[in-house]
């Protein structure tokens, strides 16, 4: 059987709004001026000093109607974000063909930090007395809450998973959404990434990267074999974060990723189309950001690049989605658009991972 | 194993067995430990002394005993003081696999043996004793940071996964699931598709979770624990008890398995995963998911409930999954329901959440490989959905094939089919050699 892969839909939400076009925007021409001053999460004591920085998903207008199922009223923001973007990616065809039957269709949720609001919000009535704590709250605080929650919004019956990671995650994550299509498990497959801010979280990155700022949303990817779009061109990775740490492992990807070039297998580079845009995962903070920045400079290349999390925020197992959400964006930009894209991140302290797309054309 | 447009995969898929095992529960800690257990229907809950828990209605759960000493690894001593209480036993679990399986060719102890196969965990909780602990901290000493940056490095529960890999050299791909109950059983089952559609000749995986308050007063507030005994299938059940541990299996496909000439366990022939869109909590009274989940994974094995000897129900105890599982399991069978032996193992240990699937594939290898019936403890009277056969002394019975239910809070469902390994001559025969891979 030969692979092939493409993306059938792209959604988002994130600090530029909701919507692809909203981050599309923002990351390529500044977040709206009601967005671009940093927000502050309270500490919940109410001290003003022990404020953190976010940067935090802009509250939709009109709300969206979907968010009245009867799933989503008591669910957290994350939730939320996950199946706004899901249901921009699949768009109203499909998701009529999902509903009639027809199309067996998988979600893979990829995830670093989960329903973070929920589990602050429980653990505080359980150290007030646990007697009391809420169970209501409960079962909002499972990692798989969201991937449920937007199965149950969706219809979908197929296999659902929820995985978790490094900032990297995602990219295994759509490999894991491949081999179910390669597989026949389904027919369509959403692959998400979301993450919501609390003060809890902004704190923990505060203490690991305290030049980043917090963000939330989520991007998704709908994949499908076949099809007439922007084709899945390569996974690369995941290079585990060993001895050699984060930069060996961000050098091995750089190499993995210039190997498959058209120069680098004999080939000629399309004379016409600008060279490959290389979506990072760098965030502003020089620690974090060093392996990446140190290995594409190393790489010479050839085309673009666009440090979305800079301006956008750092949204934890959300930012590889979004960045993978822009480079498949990228490929459809009008006169300007590129041919391939790649979106990169060097995660924490899990593994280094790629993902390629071209243009369907 | 990275995707390329272009590539191509295997037609035919390879076929996939056990060549090892390893077990922490309350029971005990390894295989003959809770074989033994098991067997003979042991219950061995007891007062939960890792947090307070007189607010709570409930005092007691399959808290482990931790052996005083760590296996042989390659972490730092400051490395392992760092770790939680779920990384301690996934080492113990994983050790005990590596050695079973025999794939610790240099010695676990060599620093430069490198072992460079995926790894598949499940786990629901995580490392949340350290979320715990940097929340509490956070809330009454907000201005001192001592301990925090670790804290909040080794909360995130990727870290468990990696530190587990680093400790025994594990090089390759590390994937860690997370579907509530179901995730133990889903990390043996992404595993076993990646052996069988040829991205690697052997892997490893299950999963483990450790107690912590914020579940234990989870599931107390849901009030899901019971406050006499756990009694899955019992007729007046009213509820579960929690537990903790950690299991693994070390997969290889049949080809590589047979040319290191390894001991196989047993045959991996069937899994499937459902989602149930009933509630986030309550499964579908009817067990409509839980028939799906069973369905795929029997026509992946090319079996049917004839073809199956032994079913390790999920069994939680609680009133609506017993009855729901109960039903989805007379669908399935039909006429046969009546020759299908059932049990639930929770009663003796707890329910594991994210180990659980993991933890009773284990209990089901054990059953299968040493040709006994585990029985469901504590039933004075079988609930009326128990149409099957339920277990409930412990018995001697020649075993072909087993089925493992895991269902879990999101509508999470999956379901492993193991048989006996190709060329299977008597399992008492192979008995010994288990015994002799794990004793020293």
């Amino acid at each position: 059987m030969t692979h092939r892969i493409t993306i059938a839909g792209i959604g988002a939400v994130s600090s530029g709004g909701w919507g692809v076009e909203a981050l599309w925007w923002a990351v390529t021409r500044g977040l709206p001026p009601t967005l671009a001053e940093t927000g502050t999460l309270p500490h919940p004591s109410g001290d003003p000093a022990l404020a953190r920085a976010v940067r935090r998903v802009p509250k939709p207008d009109p709300r969206p109607a979907f968010l009245a199922h009867p799933r989503l009223r008591r669910a957290s923001p994350i939730s939320h974000f996950a199946a706004a973007a899901a249901l921009e990616a699949i768009g109203p065809e499909r998701l009529e063909a999902i509903w009639s039957g027809g199309l067996r269709t998988g979600i893979v949720c990829s995830l670093l930090n989960g329903s973070v609001n929920y589990s602050a919000r429980f653990h505080a009535e359980v150290l007030k007395d646990p007697a009391t704590a809420s169970p209501l709250l409960f079962p909002e605080t499972v990692f798989n809450a969201p991937a449920s929650h937007v199965a149950a919004v969706l219809g979908i019956t197929a296999p659902i998973t929820t995985v978790l990671g490094d900032t990297a995650q995602f990219f295994p994550a759509v490999e894991t959404a491949v081999q179910w299509l390669l597989d026949g498990l389904v027919d369509t497959c959403l692959v998400i990434g979301a993450e919501e801010a609390d003060w809890l979280t902004a704190e923990a990155l505060a203490l690991l990267a305290p030049r980043a700022v917090l963000s939330e949303g989520a991007g998704a990817l709908l994949l499908e074999k076949n099809g007439p779009g922007p084709l899945l061109a390569a996974i690369y990775g995941p290079h585990p974060i060993q001895q050699s740490g984060r930069k060996g492992a961000a050098t091995a990807l750089f190499a993995d990723i210039a190997a498959a070039w058209p120069a680098a297998q004999g080939q000629e580079p399309l004379p016409e189309a600008p060279g490959p845009l290389l979506v990072t995962d760098c965030c502003g903070d020089p620690k974090t950001d060093a392996p990446t920045k140190s290995a594409a400079t190393a790489s010479s290349w050839p085309g673009l690049i666009m440090h979305p999390r800079t301006v956008l925020g750092e949204a934890l197992g959300a930012s590889a989605a979004l960045q993978s959400v822009l480079a498949v964006r990228s490929l459809a930009d009008g006169g300007s658009s590129h041919a391939a894209a790649v979106a990169v991140a060097v995660g924490g302290n899990m593994q280094a991972a790629a993902l390629e797309v071209r243009s369907g054309a | 194993m990275a995707y390329r447009s272009g590539d191509t995969s295997p037609a035919v898929p390879h076929r996939v067995v056990v060549t090892g095992a390893g077990i922490v529960t309350a029971h005990g800690c390894g295989w003959q430990a809770n074989a033994d257990a098991v067997r003979e229907g042991r219950v061995s809950l007891k007062p939960v002394t890792l947090f307070d828990v007189t607010r709570q209605r409930v005092g007691a759960a399959g808290q482990v005993d931790l052996p005083d000493t760590m296996p042989p690894h390659r972490l730092p001593p400051r490395t392992v003081g760092r770790l939680d209480r779920g990384s301690h036993l996934l080492l113990h679990a994983l050790h005990e696999t590596l050695k079973s399986a025999g794939w610790t060719e240099g010695g676990m102890d060599e620093k430069d043996t490198l072992l460079p196969v995926p790894l598949c965990l499940g786990t629901s909780a995580g490392a949340m004793t350290l979320g715990e602990e940097f929340h509490r901290r956070t809330l009454a000493q907000p201005d001192r940071r001592g301990g925090q940056t670790t804290r909040a490095l080794f909360y995130q529960t990727h870290t468990q996964s990696v530190m587990a890999a680093r400790a025994f050299g594990i090089t390759g791909p590390v994937t860690l699931l997370s579907n509530a109950c179901a995730s133990g059983a889903n990390a043996i089952g992404h595993a076993f598709q990646l052996l069988r559609r040829g991205q690697a000749p052997r892997a490893l995986a299950g999963g483990y979770d450790a107690l912590c308050h914020l579940v234990f007063a989870g599931f107390d507030s849901l009030k899901a624990l019971s406050t006499t005994r756990p009694r899955p299938f019992d007729s007046a059940r009213d509820g579960l008890a929690l537990g903790e541990g950690a299991a693994l299996l070390a997969l290889e496909t049949l080809e590589h398995a047979t040319a290191r000439g390894a001991r196989i366990l047993a045959e991996v022939t069937g899994y499937g995963a459902s989602t149930d869109l009933h509630h986030l909590t309550q499964p579908d009274p009817e067990g409509g998911a839980a028939l799906d989940s069973m369905a795929q994974a029997c026509r992946m094995a090319g079996t049917s409930a004839e073809g199956i000897d032994y079913l390790n129900s999920h069994g939680t105890g609680t009133p609506l999954n017993d009855s729901a599982e109960g039903r989805a399991i007379q669908r399935w069978a039909g006429e046969h329901v009546g020759h299908i032996a059932v049990s639930s193992t929770k009663g003796g240990m707890g329910h594991l959440l994210g180990g659980a699937g993991a933890v009773e594939a284990v209990i089901s290898l054990m059953a299968l490989h040493e040709d006994f019936l585990p029985p469901n403890v504590a039933v004075d009277a079988a609930d009326a959905v128990c149409t099957f056969a339920l277990v409930q002394r412990p018995e001697a019975r020649a075993l072909r094939a087993v089925l493992t239910n895991s269902f879990g809070f999101g509508g999470s469902n999956a379901t492993l089919v193991f048989r006996k390994p190709p060329g299977f001559m008597a399992s008492t025969a192979s008995i010994p050699s288990m015994a002799a891979a794990l004793m020293d």
